[in-house]
């Protein structure tokens, strides 16, 4: 297949290796080396997209990362990607693209209709025109919400690979055109450990651009000597394709490593991206800079495009877009361009410069090859319906000429990628020059070179990258250059470009596009700015200025220069809006690397988690872990598997694996000083071999966890905490060590892993476990410790029970936890044992209003709340105490714990279900505000019980004893009587053993 | 993301230390002598500086040690690290 546009020669593309691809389902072809848009120049189409909000047909306006215009939706299925820059897409055999934000098709799109409405849309419509009447807003909103969006997101799962990658270095560059390689090159000879990240396939920058010379060659054999000498160093790495997209505090950059592989392999093992997290000592950002677009009625037409990317497509791709070119600017550089195509072989119309002169040798250059150069010359207005074919300039006050053209290159000159530098806080200058933002003091240790930093030549780039690889090598220690040698280079002077005339527009005529990607125009400016939004964060929000894809990277410059020039202050007064990470749209894959899916988190298993596995059992996460839920017979349902185990602990014996409480070793001469001072109940009475219930709290009084801890001897104690609350209590423990008291003689040591831990339960447990210890157990009271062996196990045997019922808790190492389970189970085969969950064993737990914290507590609950006032002892310090003294911890209507039981035994409440006073029509008067008495915490149906039970916190609820109170439930009122949070045996109450 | 030279580690990045709040707010030593509003204080009042800011971390995925940190809340320069119970260096600004 022909490419019309593609010349006979030249480009960095390998015209041996032809690559076919589609763009809405017609096949082109085009050439390795090329991306998807210089592919579709190549084949001369220019009409790529629809804009945003009028839906105009755009065509590709640059060829980097500042595309506002030609955003494709790129692959399908699962690995479609939507709006993709077809300016940076490499081309690949077999690519798939689609236009987006058009129906039917690109050339008769429906949506179009909205440029004729723009009346109706102008900036901030959806404030204003589809207001009234407000109960239609939601319709108006989902219509709104359907025109607008750019391409679909994938519905599946994204099969693609990604990884993540963290690098050290000491001078990091930050691109790789002249002046970063200028910088790599003199970091890299000094010895410094160096790493360059550039966002293109080959280095080079703006010179695979251009046709410049370096010391008298072509400046790509420059290039080339750089890489080789570059890649030879050991110290210096190049990162390819590598777009760093983030600058944060002390030199930490992040970037995204696109790798190459053909996407037709989809399937391939290899990974799509790789995140870079690199920390620097120094930085030197060698970004470039962005050409601006100029402001004119219908600036935004297919074919009318930047004219350096125009260049450098031709110089780059070997690609001519156009063949009767106007070129319209307000710097010598676009004479460039007229002299690049005219060398090609293309027809330059003429050269519209703004400036009232144009004397400099470039534009001399192209007046000697009999090109026409008007100055003053205005744009007034293109023509052209899918494609730009005339363009009217008026030259001061005289006639407007239209000219005939198919392409129109326009230049206001280059605006700094200050981006980086902005996110890295350091401070942005105004340059009246340029007319631009240039980097000022640095907050970080960071220096800039090359045309970020407006420098106006190449030789003054290479000067200021060679400078700045040096001094940064320098700092960092490496100084072994001495003098550093700037290759020279042969390049004209050029004239100052007018930056005053690139944004202001013409009065009257077409639309005039400030920001390409969110149809943004110089009448929207004025409006927000006549409106009153006149500063530059009201400005974005109000027109959305700088808020697309693209963020705002060609167009925001414009808009508040205007902005600026309306209010008739300074550029640098009205500042710019934050610059933020990233710099360029970034993949969720990429964030999330390979944490996803089971490696999301890491999972923690029990010893017996096999057993459980083998058993049937479904699993419930407390926090990382994998704990055992309920034990389903084949037929059984959830609610009867839980009565049967709830039955089997009250009337015999059941087992549960209790291995993932955590469990601290605390050890000392303090010890016993410092768990007194940790729990609000009273530890320095506790004899060694005995264990108590311990309450924690925060310093605002709040609970904060709970367990039983054990004095295993006279300055050696076991504490253990919830499950979920192991590291965090640890963590207290070790704070209040190291930085309150310090003095106290006390060590903490996690050992939640090292031991596996049975709980045993049910009136049958110690005939189960007598026999199979040598631990006396008659001689055990109620909440005491033994150390001695259980089925020939080292052990620690306790005494306690969470379920109320006679238990054991058996611990041992937790290598022998599966032996220590199997063999329990076959001891207890005759007294029917049955293990069970988690599930049972909260309903149990509740059966006795034993409290589960994060349930029962959510950081507001005092223990006195909780009714545990006997646990707070008075003769002593401990953490929270003086905050339970505060009136607010004292007031009698705080909400308190109560049992709650539900008028009908059958119903079982949800646990979050709100509670209410008095009765109320919720049908009559849905909207009107009820008094909330408070809420359930936990509900069960208790199989002991023969009923539902739950426990709830109410306001006041302790003196409320006996009261009903309503629940609103599926559009019911529940009737629930607030009793003593304990519903079976409250009389033979034994608090956790 | 901070880098933080951990005293006993060395310099480590951010996301292996947990923030610690303000350093230097000592536990009253009768703390049941204050009224209300002296122990509100205590332990809800901190100082919010733009600058020099004296603050507590700790080497959760390392060491697991307590250390105060001088950084300066603006720029996110760190001008030292030192010990806890001992006092910010001189030289830290």
């Amino acid at each position: 297949m022909s490419q019309p546009n593609r010349t006979a020669a030249g480009g960095r593309i390998d015209r041996e290796r032809p690559l076919s691809f589609r763009f809405d389902g017609r096949h082109y072809v085009g050439h390795a080396g090329d991306t998807l848009a210089s592919a579709l120049l190549a084949n001369d189409v220019h009409l790529v997209a629809r804009s945003f909000k009028y839906h105009r047909p755009r065509g590709i306006l640059s060829m980097g990362v500042e595309e506002p215009n030609a955003l494709v939706q790129l692959g399908q299925g699962a690995y479609t990607t939507p709006n993709m820059r077809a300016t940076q897409v490499e081309l690949y055999q077999g690519l798939s693209a689609q236009s987006q934000n058009r129906w039917p098709s690109l050339s008769t799109d429906v949506g179009a209709i909205n440029d004729r409405l723009s009346a109706l849309l102008p900036a901030g419509f959806y404030y204003k025109t589809f207001m009234w009447p407000a109960a239609l807003w939601m319709r108006y909103e989902r219509g709104i919400r359907r025109m607008a969006g750019l391409g679909h997101a994938p519905r599946e799962p994204d099969p693609d690979r990604y990884e993540r990658m963290h690098a050290h270095c000491d001078v990091l560059v930050v691109g790789a055109g002249p002046a970063g390689l200028a910088a790599a090159l003199a970091a890299g000879r000094a010895g410094a450990r160096v790493i360059v990240a550039d966002d293109q396939c080959e280095a080079g920058g703006q010179l695979l651009a251009e046709r410049f010379e370096i010391a008298g060659r072509p400046a790509l054999a420059w290039v080339g000597a750089t890489l080789a000498e570059l890649q030879a160093l050991p110290e210096v790495r190049l990162l390819r394709r590598t777009a760093i997209n983030a600058y944060y505090d002390h030199n930490f950059l992040v970037g995204c490593e696109q790798l190459p592989g053909e996407r037709a392999k989809e399937l391939s093992t290899v990974p799509r991206q790789r995140l870079w997290k690199i920390r620097a000592r120094e930085v030197v950002l060698a970004t470039g800079a962005i050409e601006r677009p100029l402001v004119f009625p219908d600036n935004d037409r297919p074919g009318i495009m930047l004219a350096a990317s125009v260049r450098g497509y031709l110089n780059r791709y070997g690609v001519k877009p156009g063949t009767r070119v106007v070129i319209a600017t307000a710097a010598d550089d676009a004479y460039r361009t007229a002299l690049d195509l005219a060398g090609a072989g293309a027809s330059i119309v003429a050269v519209a410069d703004l400036r009232a002169q144009a004397a400099g040798y470039l534009p001399q250059q192209v007046r000697s090859r009999g090109i026409e150069v008007l100055t003053g010359a205005r744009i007034v207005g293109t023509e052209g319906r899918m494609r730009v074919d005339a363009v009217r300039v008026q030259t001061g006050a005289s006639r407007v000429r239209a000219l005939a053209c198919d392409l129109l290159a326009m230049c206001g000159g280059w605006m700094p990628s200050v981006h980086l530098f902005s996110q890295s806080r350091g401070k942005l200058e105004f340059d009246a020059g340029l007319g631009a933002f240039v980097p000022g003091a640095a907050t970080q240790a960071v220096t800039c070179a090359g045309m970020v930093r407006g420098a106006p030549s190449l030789r003054e780039a290479l000067a200021q990258g060679f400078q700045a690889g040096a001094a940064a090598a320098a700092r960092c220690g490496f100084d072994r250059i001495a003098k550093i040698e700037c290759p020279p280079t042969l390049e004209p002077e050029e004239t100052p470009i007018d930056a005053s005339c690139a944004f202001r527009g013409t009065p009257g005529g077409g639309k005039q596009f400030v920001d390409w990607h969110n149809d943004v125009t110089v009448a929207d400016v004025r409006l927000a700015a006549r409106e009153g939004y006149d500063g530059i964060e009201h400005l974005k929000r109000y027109t959305t200025a700088g808020m697309g894809v693209d963020q705002g990277k060609t167009g925001n410059l414009n808009a508040l220069a205007l902005l600026a020039e309306l209010r008739g202050v300074p550029v640098l007064e009205i500042g710019t809006t934050t610059f933020r990470p990233p710099y360029q749209p970034l993949a969720f894959g990429a964030i999330a690397g390979a944490d996803s899916g089971a490696l999301f988190d890491p999972v923690r298993r029990t010893p017996m988690h096999g057993w459980h596995e083998r058993h049937g059992a479904l699993f419930e996460d407390v926090g990382q872990w994998k704990r055992p839920w309920y034990y389903p017979r084949p037929a059984e349902s959830m609610r009867q598997a839980v009565d049967r185990e709830c039955l089997a602990v009250r009337a015999a014996l059941g087992i549960l694996d209790a291995s993932t409480l955590g469990k601290i070793d605390i050890q000392g001469p303090d010890a016993t000083e410092f768990i007194d001072r940790i729990y609000c109940n009273s530890f320095r009475t506790l004899a060694p071999g005995r264990c108590r219930y311990g309450l924690m709290l925060r310093q605002d009084g709040m609970v904060f966890d709970d367990g039983v801890s054990a004095r295993l001897s006279e300055h050696h104690y076991l504490m253990s905490t919830t499950t979920g609350g192991a590291a965090r209590v640890l963590a207290w423990l070790e704070e209040w060590l190291q930085t309150e008291w310090p003095r106290l003689r006390v060590y903490c040591t996690s050992v939640s892993e090292q031991y596996a831990q049975v709980a045993i339960a049910g009136p049958r447990c110690a005939d189960m476990l007598a026999p199979l210890t040598d631990v006396k157990l008659d001689a055990m009271p109620p909440m005491s410790v033994r150390e001695g062996s259980v089925a020939g196990i080292p052990a620690r045997v306790f005494r306690i029970s969470f379920s109320g019922a006679p238990g054991y808790e058996i611990a041992v190492a937790a290598g022998r936890g599966v032996e220590l389970w199997t063999t329990l189970m076959g001891a207890g085969e005759r007294f029917g044992i049955t293990p069970y969950g988690t599930e049972a064993m909260h309903v149990l737990r509740a059966e006795k209003g034993f409290i589960i914290v994060g349930q029962e507590t959510d950081g507001t609950v005092t223990p006195l709340d909780l009714g545990l006032d006997r646990m707070v002892a008075a003769d002593k310090f401990f953490i929270g105490k003086r905050s339970l003294a505060r009136a607010d911890a004292r007031r009698t209507d705080r909400k308190q714990l109560v049992g709650l039981l539900t008028e009908s035994p059958q119903t079982v409440l949800p646990e979050g279900t709100q509670l209410i006073l008095e009765p109320h029509d919720f049908a009559a008067a849905p909207r009107s505000p009820v008094a909330m008495a408070g809420h359930v915490t936990s509900s069960y149906y208790s199989a002991n019980c023969g009923r539902s039970i739950a426990l709830a916190l109410v306001k006041a609820g302790i003196s409320r004893l006996g009261e009903t109170l309503y629940a609103p439930l599926d559009g019911q009122l529940v009737k629930v009587t607030l009793t003593a949070p304990c519903f079976l045996d409250a009389q033979a109450q034994v608090r956790r053993g | 993301m901070l880098r933080i030279a951990c005293p006993w580690c060395g310099p480590r990045a951010e996301i292996e230390f947990s923030y610690g709040g303000e350093a230097h707010i000592a536990l009253p030593e009768a703390a049941d002598a204050l009224d209300d509003a002296a122990w509100a204080q205590y332990l809800f009042m901190r100082t919010n500086p733009k600058g020099r800011h004296l603050e507590r971390w700790v080497h959760t995925h390392g060491c697991r040690r307590w250390f105060n940190v001088v950084r300066d809340t603006a720029s996110e320069r760190i001008a030292a690290v030192y010990q806890p119970g001992a006092e910010p260096p001189e030289d830290a600004r």
